[in-house]
């Protein structure tokens, strides 16, 4: 993690803090369930062909739409339109951001189709703005190999195409299911008393805070007392050893799994602690980890920390007799 | 299209307490909020001597996308303080519709008191590019089109059809900037001529930067009150009259881009004519242009007197701060009615008008 100066949002430098913050990347592949319209859409454009649907009044929506937006009335015709068609708007994307269809200068612009009555939004491949305008004719460019998704499309060119195609059943299976990736670049901040808790770690150490209010102790430090609404600010030590006040034994791989199944997650309840947190518990059969047992925590060796949870390897048990259940009952 | 209103003549609800962070580019906080609103929240209970015991209902608008993780607003809820348990909602969306929610909430008569607030970090991600997520996933977000770049689109429409001009857009910006010297809270302001954004580059061609409103992080916090407690809470309360949002369809190409139909039809609904002043949503220039036509308002109408979106626009609060600014108005004796408008989503495509009077 890097450092950075804080500033408190009231535009004054209320002290000289300095708080973590580290890159996030979010990816996930979402899969959507495409039905009889667009998954027509996506079929044909794997065929190197653009269909919209009619409405009652005749219009063609392009790309498609399942149901008109004056009436409601769902919309099945598929009709063929041509890969040519007409800027109706544009813009020069000067500044090109992550996953857009170039990583160079280009532009974006809406597109009516011959045959259509409402334009698609596309990428129009041109060295500069000079080369683009309102009303000019644009055919679209296909990629190598398309696979059934408006990228096959790499981008529209100046110039005519092929027309309306043929309306032939598209060959192969029709293309039901849609992947699309989604992949977000974030920088994630702690907080004044996250970054705190993250450096005494990065010493060894647990630090909690205490809210002025009520008494309660947070570990992990939160940015505000749950039960009061108000900042922590008082700092509190705290050993290394605790109570279980529950647990699961999970059984059930899953992706990013770093231990083999069946082993122990439990709510692990700090000593002078009042919020319990998760953690693993290893160090003996998950049969034997039970509500009450005392465990310690089992550090990575100290060349290893960083400012993280993760130097904390796991929990194992202390031996010591079980805490009596009054002790964690209102920590459940 | 459904026929039904929603005007309140009679002012059953009333706005009696707002705070707003500073507008800034990049504030040193977390993405839950929490450091940005409970400051706001002790601001709200001073203006009111209201205390969080005494509110019967929180309603929050902000987005998990902005802050990269699920369930986000649930981190900011430790803001409150919430034991004993709260009543409390959330919208996925600008804190305008969570304002929206609490209103009909405050109209069944369950409660009397609402707290509605909003927050994002718009800098912790690139916002324009965050802002896809809002498009239409199947055939248009796979091309990863930002939010410029669509508002890019809808401004040339504008200028295409003779419904604007690049000069009308930098006079906006111009009124817009100016006015924000008087806003201690704007992202910036200055004096500036017309002619003078015009010679400045295009960044978005046919936009410039005065045209798109800042990425900005911030909060904002109102407090609703039935009629009857309003009166208990602040002298001049804003009545809300009328409050009504409508959206148009997603599908970018088969709008007329240079109308909102959406906006002229929330106004309609909530009974728009005859407000002094508008505090308007418009994330870009010509927006305010399309705005001001759908709502029918003449010249005569004072418009976003704060500097509006363009001088700081924080995502997810900015249109709840719309009505905090049109309701101060009517607390301090500015305006006797008034308008604000939010908006959400590309391209205009959803709209909220609040109409509201000192009564």
């Amino acid at each position: 993690m890097r450092q950075k100066v804080r500033t408190c949002f009231t535009r004054e430098v209320t002290a000289e803090l300095q708080t973590l913050s580290a890159p996030m990347n979010l990816s996930f592949d979402y899969t959507r369930s495409l039905g009889p319209v667009l998954g027509a859409f996506m079929t044909n454009l794997r065929e190197r062909r653009i269909v919209g649907t009619r409405d009652a009044a005749g219009r063609v929506h392009v790309p498609p739409l399942e149901f008109d937006p004056d009436t409601t009335a769902a919309l099945t015709e598929i009709v063929p339109v041509s890969d040519t068609g007409t800027v109706t708007s544009w813009t020069w994307n000067a500044h090109p951001v992550d996953g857009q269809p170039f990583d160079r200068p280009f532009a974006y612009a809406l597109i009516k189709l011959d045959g259509a009555d409402t334009s698609l939004l596309h990428a129009v491949d041109v060295a500069g703005p000079e080369e683009i305008s309102t009303g000019m004719r644009v055919r679209a460019r296909w990629i190598a190999e398309p696979t059934g998704a408006i990228g096959d499309i790499a981008c529209f060119v100046p110039g005519e195409g092929s027309g309306v195609p043929e309306l032939a059943a598209p060959s192969g299976e029709p293309i039901e299911i849609l992947t699309t990736p989604v992949a977000l670049r974030l920088e994630h901040s702690a907080s004044v008393p996250e970054t705190r808790y993250l450096q005494a770690l990065a010493e060894g150490r647990l630090l909690g805070q205490r809210c002025g209010t009520c008494g309660n102790v947070y570990v992990p430090p939160r940015n505000a007392c749950p039960i009061d609404g108000i900042p922590t600010t008082e700092e509190v030590d705290l050993p290394d050893t605790g109570v279980v006040t529950t647990f699961c034994v999970v059984n059930v791989p899953f992706q990013g799994q770093r231990i083999k199944p069946p082993y122990v997650a439990a709510y692990v309840l700090i000593d002078g602690a009042d919020i319990p947190f998760l953690h693993l518990v290893l160090g003996c059969e998950p049969s034997a980890v039970r509500m009450g047992m005392r465990v310690r925590a089992v550090w990575k060796p100290r060349e290893e920390w960083t400012e993280s949870p993760g130097n904390i390897s796991h929990f194992e048990p202390t031996g010591e007799p079980d805490a009596p259940y009054s002790s964690y009952e209102k920590h459940l | 299209m459904s026929t039904r209103t929603c005007t309140d003549p009679n002012g059953s609800v009333a706005v009696v307490g707002y705070a707003a962070t500073p507008w800034l580019r990049t504030a040193q906080t977390t993405t839950n909020g929490v450091e940005m609103l409970i400051p706001l929240f002790a601001d709200v209970f001073a203006q009111t001597g209201l205390t969080k015991s005494d509110i019967g209902f929180w309603c929050s608008g902000s987005s998990d996308y902005l802050a990269g993780r699920a369930f986000s607003f649930i981190a900011a809820i430790d803001s409150i303080g919430a034991v004993p348990p709260i009543n409390e909602s959330h919208v996925e969306m600008d804190a305008a519709w969570a304002l929206y929610e609490a209103w009909v909430k405050i109209r069944t008569g369950e409660i009397d008191t609402a707290l509605v607030y909003g927050f994002g970090k718009s800098s912790a991600g690139v916002l324009r590019r965050t802002l896809t997520m809002q498009l239409d996933p199947y055939t248009v977000a796979p091309l990863w089109p930002d939010s410029v770049s669509v508002a890019a689109l809808q401004a040339r429409a504008g200028i295409d059809s003779g419904a604007w001009t690049e000069a009308d857009m930098a006079a906006v910006a111009a009124r817009s900037l100016g006015d924000a010297t008087s806003n201690p809270a704007a992202q910036f302001a200055r004096t500036v001529d017309p002619e003078v954004l015009m010679s400045e580059p295009l960044w978005a061609d046919p936009l410039r930067r005065h045209d798109i409103a800042p990425v900005t992080d911030g909060a904002a916090v109102a407090i609703l009150a039935s009629a009857e407690r309003a009166r208990e809470l602040r002298e001049n309360p804003a009545f809300i009259t009328g409050l009504e949002h409508r959206i148009d369809s997603p599908a970018l190409g088969s709008r007329d881009l240079t109308q909102s139909p959406s906006t002229a039809a929330a106004a309609r609904a909530a009974g728009a004519d005859g407000v002094q002043l508008a505090e308007l949503h418009a994330p870009f220039t010509h927006q305010e242009l399309i705005l001001r036509s759908a709502i029918g308002l003449g010249d005569d109408v004072r418009i976003n007197p704060s500097g509006g979106a363009l001088v700081g626009n924080p995502m997810f609060s900015a249109g709840l701060a719309r009505i905090g600014e049109a309701a101060r108005a009517v607390w301090n004796g500015d305006a006797e009615r008034v308008l604000a408008h939010a908006t959400s989503g590309h391209a205009l495509q959803q709209n909220l008008i609040a109409v509201m009077e000192a009564k």
